[in-house]
Order: C-alpha cells, then structure tokens, then sequence
C-alpha cells in the first residue's frame, strides 16, 4: 500500500481534474444561459428588470428565475448540475487528499504554504456548497471551481512540500484555531468577492437597460438576481467573514504574544491581516453611506479580497518576516 | 379564519434602499415619538434623511460656523470612511520596507544598497512607519472622529432605551412590509358596534402579549374605533454598535498607555551562568517613558541547561531542529527558589515579567596563554549561528597579558565537513565531532577608547593577520580538549571539553547559551479585554436584527381590519418572514381565543 501522503497527492490532483470538469460544465452553463434566455424571456420583463428596485428580494432580473419557476417554464439548468455534481465529487477527493495529508503528518493539515493552499480552497468549495443547498448561487460555479482550480493547481504544482515535523513556533493550539478560521473567512470574502463582480457587471447591464442600450451586456446575466439582491448578498457573506477575520486578527495577537513575546509588531504578515481588516472595515462604512453604496462599495469588497490573495500568495512566498512558514526554501 | 398576505408588488425588495425611503416616509417624520427611539447617525449615513446640500456646504457664520461645519465633515460617514481607506494604504510601506521596530538589520542592509535612496526615505519616515507623525496624524485624525461620532449617540440611545416605541404611524400601508386580513368574530348579543370593539381591542391584547413573548418592547395606542400596539426590538443592535467602536478606543487607549509602562530587554545567559534582573543587567533594552532605572524587580535567574533535538539524517526535515527549552532556576526576591523551563509558545512568569526564548547558539570554552604560560584568558565565548547547520561564528578579545593586544576570529562546525575547496562548512546542528578553527590578529583592538564595540565583531584594521588565509601560516583547527600553539611563539589556546565526568561522545562537549527576551506589559490583558468585547460587540451590531412591528384592529361593519407592519433598521433579510410568522402567530391565538362559532371572513 502506497504511504498515505502519496494517496493525498493522487486524490488532490484527481480533485484538480474533477473541479476542472465542473468549471467547464458551469461555463457550459453560463452559455447557456445566454443563448437560452434569450429566446425564452419577452421584452417586458426585461424592462423590469431595468428599473431600480422594482424587483423582491429574491426575484431573478428578469422572467426567468434562477433555477426556478418562470413565465416560460422551469429552466432545467442542466450543465449547472453536472457542474454541481461534480464539485462535490471533486469536493470529496479534495476533503480525502486533505485528510490523508493530516493523518501522513499526524497533525492539521494547514502548517506550510502547500497545506494552507490545500485548506483555504478546500473552504472555498465546502462554503460554496454549503450555501447552494440554501440559495441558488450556482451562477457563480465557474468563479469558484475556477478559483480554487487555479490556486490548488498552482499550490500543488509549485508549493508541494513533503511531510516534515513542524517547527516549535507552530506547535500551539492557535494553529488549528488562527489558521482554520482564517481559512474560513477567507472563503466567504471569495464568495463575496464573487457576487460583487456579478454585481458591478449586472448594474452595469440595468444602467444600459435603463438608457436603452441594445446590447446590455452578457446574457446570463438575465437569469442573475438584480443588483440590489447581489449586493445584499455580497454584503451578508462578508459580514459573517469579516467577524471571523477579527477574531483571527485577534487570536493571532494572542499567539504572537506567545510565540514572539508581543502581541502586536507589524511583521509584514499582521500589517497585511491588519490592512484588509481596515479595509473590509471600510467596505461595511461604505455601505452605510449615502453615495457609496451601490458599485462604490462593491469595489471596495474586490479591493479586499484582491488584499486577501495578495497576502495569500505574494506576501507568504516574497516577503521577509516572522511568519516565514511557507516550508519553501 | 385565513389572510392573504398583501402582495405589494414592486416594494417587497428586502434591499437596504427601498426600507430607507420606506422609513423617512412612513415613520419618524409624521410622529415625533419615532425619532427618540431611532438610531442616530451622522448626516449622510444612508438611512438618514437627505440634507439639504447648501446648507452644509456654505456656511455663512464666521469662525464658529466654520469650526461647527468642519466638525460636522470629520465626524461624518463619508470622512470616517475615508479615513479607513487611507489607514490602509499607509499602513503599505511598512511592509515593503523594513522597519526599525521589527526588523533593525533590515534596515542598516537597506541602508548598504541603497545609499541614494535611504536618506530621502528615511526623511519620509518610511522605516518607522507606524510611529511617523502621518501615519499618526491618520489614525488619531479617524480617533477624533470616532469619538465625535459617537458621543451624541451614546447618549441618543441612552435615551432610546428608556423610550417607548414610537406611535403606531396613521397609514401602515405604505410600509413596505405590511399585510391585512378582515376577522368577523359571530357578533354577541347585544349592540353589535359594542361587541366589534370588544373584540378589537381583545385582538390587540392578544398581539401585545405575543409580541412581548417575542421579545419586544410593546406600547399601546388605542385611539377612537382603532387599537394599535407598537412595538420594537433589538436595542442590543445599536448598543452592540456603540461597544465595538467605544472598544476600539479602548483598544488604541490601552495600546498607548501600556507603551508607556512597558518594557522589553534581551539578555544573553551561558549555561551555568546567572544574571539578576537589573537595568545593567540587560544586553539591550527598550522601554516605556514611564519606566525608572529601579522598577526592575531583581529576580536571578541562571540557565542550569538548554535542550534541543535535530531530526536524523535521512528523515524528512533532516537537521531541523526543535524542542527547544532553556531550564531555568529562578531566585525570587523573597529569596524563595524555583525551577522553570522556557519554551517557543510557553514564556515562563517570573515576578510580572514574560521570559521569551529568542534564540541559541554555542559558546566554546576557550583558554590562551602567553608564552610563560600564564593563563590570560579563559572562558566561553558566545558564537553566533550563521546557518541552520549552526556553524557559528565567534571572536575572542585578549586585552591584557601579551606583548600585544590579541584577536581571534573563530568558526564552530558542530559537525565540519571538509568542502572541495578545502573550506569546510558545518552538515548538521549537533556536536558530532566538533572543530574550532581560529584566525590569530596581533595589535590595537581598539577597545580602549570607551567606544562601546560588539562583542561579535572585531576591527581588523589596525590589525596584523598572523595566521589564516592570505598568510603563510595555516589557521588554527582544533577539537574539544585540543591545544595548540599560537603563530609566532605567543603561546598556546586551548579548546577545553566541557563534556561532564564520563562522556563517550562530543555532543555535550560545548556550552550552549540562549538569547532571553524578557518582556513586562501589564497592558496586555486589558488590551485583549477591549478586543474581545469589540468582537462581541460587532456580533451583536451586525446580526442582532432591529425591527419594528405594529398590529392595529379597526372596527368596521363587516368585521375587525386587521394589519400588520414591519419596519427594518438596518439590515433585516428575515423580516419578511418575520412578519409573515406574526400574523400566523396572531391568528391561530385568536382562533384559540376565539368564542365557538365565529366564523373567519376572508381577507381583502
Ligand atoms: C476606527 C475606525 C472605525 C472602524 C474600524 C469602524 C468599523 C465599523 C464596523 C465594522 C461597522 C459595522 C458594525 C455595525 O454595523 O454596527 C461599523 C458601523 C458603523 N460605524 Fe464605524 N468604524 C470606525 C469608525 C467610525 C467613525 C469615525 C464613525 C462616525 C463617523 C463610524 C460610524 C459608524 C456607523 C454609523 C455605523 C453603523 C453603520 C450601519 O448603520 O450599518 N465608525 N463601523
């Protein structure tokens, strides 16, 4: 029998392959989308949809419901489901590989950079699905079998470090507790991240509407929530995201205080958490403002999730400091 | 008894935009008793009602109209805001340039590359970002702000908690939540009009008690042939507002006054060697402007020995090392004595001090002696690690007792490997067969002078080499208990084993010493307490849901009108089904209310 660390590796690329699958059926599903709609939907509707909030709360932007009943029947959406299916096929290799990982260490998997990438993206996709059996994002499956195709491809590609005894700083109960709830917030900022996208394209297409623009923009879009409900959405993930980040904020002082002797020393990697905390911070403010709310603040939450990978990717691997633990040489 | 939800096409939008026209229309402005109860928020908080832009713009009343309008933009959303923004991006430079808090050597590299650019930058304040009057200026700028925020509603909503909820408004329809039935109990004998009334204000009864089981603050308005309750909840959303960012201040309060007491020095401890907790004592220190000389509280410490274990060869992370742990004994000053071990992530306590273990290395014994023989110097000689492999580098300073000053630089190979090139390099943390090589300098040492010189450095320019690369002499190589005679005939050094009685190997044949930092900050819990409570407090602000509901019976001729109404503040996605609950709720205590035989009438 093959170690267990060979097994993680074999599932985890076989979680690759199958996520790319699904981002391939989820685009397959967004042409769909567009041709379909097109036919199906009349022109009155799309009318509605232009004006501002002329919609309810969960009402899609035009006559087709997401996934729903609509005027012209149920779309089947059938691509968005082979989509599904196999994210979570592909969640499940992902979640083997991951475990097997932990076992080969006989530890969390999240101690290197290879692992984090392992964790965070594992989090993308179990909080993607997670809120599919409640609201209808599955629009956004190309994002994010796309996103975590990229990051785990990348991270296994280039990242990968064999199973070696953590160094004395990480051995503390504030690894599993900093790291993980990190990892989680961080996938909801994803999702966030995600809907504010959707959000500035589909407010975009409702101001060309509105204006009389023939060609307003891509057609699935259509089968989208207006762009309040986009925003609304956007915004709920990033609250319960930004309580986890503060709370990582703060456990990760409690552990720098531990570790390093002080709980707060703008090392390259606390100014960064420290920096998307404010601007996320700021993105909630914006959202109270009057004339920043709208496509303002959707910037600010692409701002702050771009922060978040940037300090993922580039700040981890380019930058000197204390949190030197990307196992990289 | 049935209902049929109005279905208010084109408003039952839960977004934010919608429920703010709703409100400024539909409460507050036609009854005064809704605004005391209304969170307050600056003037162009999106929920507020739009002000008339002239009139903040230009004011037209001197030096006092102008300091009002200026305190009205900072403590506004919009230069909140801005702020934030700003905050952030300053913080940037601070981790793209080294900073001299967190990263001194940094900084003097830095300095080393770029001679040009380091002297406009360091102008800039750009290697002490965090400390610069411009990153100050932002962040107590965003303080000021804060506090002018919130202030007047602390005490808005001081008031607000002991308000009651406002009157219930003249026309609920226009609120976007709203829903009606029409409810014909079977008229009792007697005066029918008599009986409708009865069995309103009984409807209203009902609701006001489900309604306060439901948590909210209830208040009564019956007024000629129509009864009301009105009713509010979620006080904690606001209150848990206010906490978070009056725990910010406490934060950024605790932060700078702790500074002011704290402190943070390094000491430097051979095994077997002690030090006592004194100003002088320390190797550096940094502290607090409030600290004295003699708050020191003079505890003795002395390191008895320092553990470490290194993966095997041929193990994944081969020569990683780990387990580190300094065993300390520890004199109090009441004179009582106690044994302590300093690990990374366990700081051990002594007297309101952290102990920190920062970092090791190797400190070889080493004797010189001149040429008759005499002994002019002895000891252990701290050797800073230059790789993970710990070769080590150390210098030995003998002042006194030769013809001339004498210097030494030395390497450590805890485990040499002899490279190609001659040189050797050291494969492995641990003591396997240990060689000590020395490069041998006669002259000024230059330590004279008082010019405080490190003690891991040594000025060879008034120095003549003796031996080494570049001479004819080969440098010195020596392993533990080996003894070997200096260049021209100056006498002897000897690298002393310092294994104890009995050892079969080399692995404890040098002493070790650790770097300490000790650490005293008594801030440090009141700061966590402040964070924790803004964490606790950001909980309940953003999903405590604050809301308002009105029930009102009118009595009519074909039966009671009964409606139902809810108002967000704030962020509500579940009011809709909240109020839907209500009035299912409502019902189904009426029909169990209900004399037999009233018969439900249709809704409208
Ligand atoms: C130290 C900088 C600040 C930070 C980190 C910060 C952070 C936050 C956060 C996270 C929230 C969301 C919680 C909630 O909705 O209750 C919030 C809300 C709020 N903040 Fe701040 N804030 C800061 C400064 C200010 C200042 C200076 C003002 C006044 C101009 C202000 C006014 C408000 C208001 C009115 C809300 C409620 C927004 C709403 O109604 O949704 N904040 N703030």
């Amino acid at each position: 029998m093959p170690d267990l660390d060979s097994i993680s590796i074999l599932t985890l690329w076989t979680a690759i392959a199958v996520y790319a699958g699904s981002f391939i059926a989820y685009a397959f599903d967004l042409a769909r989308r567009s041709s379909a709609t097109t036919a199906e939907v009349q022109s009155p509707a799309l009318v509605a949809a232009g004006g501002a909030d002329a919609r309810g709360a969960g009402a899609p932007a035009s006559g087709t419901a997401a996934g729903g009943k609509g005027k012209s029947g149920k779309p089947r959406f059938i691509f968005a489901r082979i989509g599904t299916a196999l994210a979570i096929l592909g969640w499940l290799f992902h979640l083997t590989s991951a475990l097997t990982r932990g076992f080969a260490a006989g530890r969390v998997p999240w101690a290197n950079l290879y692992e984090f990438a392992m964790i965070g993206t594992l989090l993308i996709m179990g909080v993607y699905l997670v809120v599919l059996t409640r609201i209808d994002l599955r629009y956004l499956g190309t994002f994010i079998s796309g996103l975590v195709v990229v990051l785990l491809g990348a991270a296994a590609a280039n990242f990968y470090v064999a199973v070696t005894p953590l160094v004395d700083p990480l051995k503390s109960v504030w690894l599993v507790i900093h790291v993980f709830v990190a990892s989680l917030s961080t996938a909801l900022f994803a999702l966030a991240f995600a809907l504010s996208v959707m959000q500035l394209m589909q407010s975009r297409r409702e101001r060309r509407i509105a204006e009389g623009i023939e060609s307003a923009g891509p057609g699935f879009l259509r089968t989208l929530p207006n762009t309040a409900r986009l925003e609304n959405m956007a915004y709920h993930f990033t609250v319960v995201g930004f309580i986890f980040w503060t709370f990582t904020l703060i456990a990760g002082s409690i552990w720098a205080q531990d570790a390093w002797g002080r709980y707060w020393g703008f090392d390259v990697k606390e100014t960064w958490t420290f920096i998307i905390w404010v601007l996320y911070a700021g993105y909630i403010h914006a959202r109270a403002t009057r004339g920043w709310r709208g496509n303002p603040s959707a910037w600010l939450s692409i701002t702050g999730f771009t922060a978040v990978i940037f300090n993922f990717a580039i700040v981890n691997v380019f930058f000197k400091g204390l949190h030197a633990y990307s196992g990289l040489s | 008894m049935s209902s049929s939800p109005s279905d208010r096409a084109g408003s039952a939008g839960a977004s934010g935009r919608s429920s703010a026209s709703g409100r400024s229309g539909a409460s507050g402005r036609d009854d005064g008793a809704a605004a005391a109860s209304d969170p307050l928020r600056p003037a162009d908080h999106i929920d507020s009602a739009p002000v008339d832009e002239n009139e903040i713009n230009q004011p037209q009343l001197g030096v006092v109209g102008w300091l009002r309008w200026g305190w009205r933009q900072l403590t506004s959303m919009r230069v909140a805001l801005v702020l934030l923004l700003i905050l952030a991006i300053a913080a940037i430079p601070g981790s793209v340039f080294p900073q001299r808090t967190a990263d001194p050597n940094g900084v003097v590299q830095y300095k080393q590359n770029n001679p040009d650019t380091f002297p406009v930058l360091d102008a800039m304040r750009m290697f002490d970002v965090y400390s610069s009057p411009w990153f100050s200026a932002i962040y107590l700028l965003l303080f000021i702000s804060l506090i002018g925020c919130i202030i007047p509603r602390i005490k808005h909503h001081a008031k607000a908690l002991r308000a009651l909820p406002p009157r219930t408004p003249a026309r609920l329809g226009r609120l976007e939540h709203h829903r009606s039935t029409v409810w014909a109990p079977e008229p009792a004998e007697g005066d029918g009009n008599a009986s409708t009334a009865i069995d309103a204000a009984a409807a209203i009864d009902v609701a006001e008690k489900q309604l306060k089981s439901l948590g909210y603050r209830v208040a009564r308005y019956d007024r000629g042939r129509t009864w009301s309750v009105s009713a509010e909840r979620g006080y904690w959303r606001e209150t848990g507002n206010l906490l978070f960012h009056i725990s910010l201040v406490g934060v950024l309060v605790t932060v700078g006054i702790g500074g002011g007491f704290a402190y943070t020095g390094q000491r430097v401890v051979i095994e077997g060697a002690s030090y006592v907790n004194t100003l002088i004592d320390y190797n550096s220190i940094n502290r607090g402007r409030f600290v004295a000389d003699d708050s020191f509280q003079p505890y003795a410490l002395t390191l008895d020995s320092f553990d470490v274990t290194y993966e095997d060869f041929g193990t994944p992370g081969a020569g990683q090392a780990g387990n580190f742990a300094a065993n300390l004994s520890v004199r109090n000053i009441d004179g009582s004595a106690s044994k302590g071990t300093v690990r990374v992530n366990h700081p051990l306590h002594v007297g309101g001090d952290s102990i920190y273990l920062l970092g090791n290395g190797y400190a070889p014994t080493i004797t010189v002696r001149n040429a008759d023989g005499d002994k002019v110097f002895s000891g252990p000689v701290e050797f800073l690690p230059q790789d993970s492999a710990m070769t080590s580098l150390g210098v030995v300073k003998v002042t006194d007792g030769m013809p001339e000053q004498l210097g030494m630089i030395g390497f450590l190979y805890p485990t040499p490997l002899k490279m190609k090139s001659g040189a050797y390099t050291s494969v492995h943390g641990a003591l396997n067969l240990p060689l000590l090589t020395l490069d041998v300098y006669q002259g000024d040492l230059g330590v004279d002078g008082g010019k405080p010189v490190s003690v891991f450095e040594l000025n060879t320019d008034g120095l003549e080499k003796l031996n080494g690369r570049t001479t004819d002499t080969k440098s010195i190589e020596l392993q533990p208990g080996e003894t070997a005679d200096l260049p021209n005939g100056l006498g002897t050094v000897t690298f002393e084993n310092v294994s104890p009685e009995g050892a079969k190997d080399t692995l404890q044949s040098v002493k070790r010493y650790v770097s300490l930092q000790i650490h005293h900050d008594a801030s440090a819990p009141w700061v966590l307490a402040f964070a924790l409570l803004a964490l606790g407090g950001l909980g309940l602000a953003l999903f405590v849901p604050r809301r308002r509901m009105w029930v009102k019976a009118t009595a009519a001729d074909d039966g009671i009108h009964l409606e139902y109404a809810a108002l967000a503040r704030g962020d509500d996605p579940t009011l809709a089904a909240a109020v839907d609950d209500l009035v299912r709720g409502h019902e189904r205590l009426l029909d169990a209310a209900a004399p037999e035989g009233s018969t439900p009438a249709k809704g409208d």
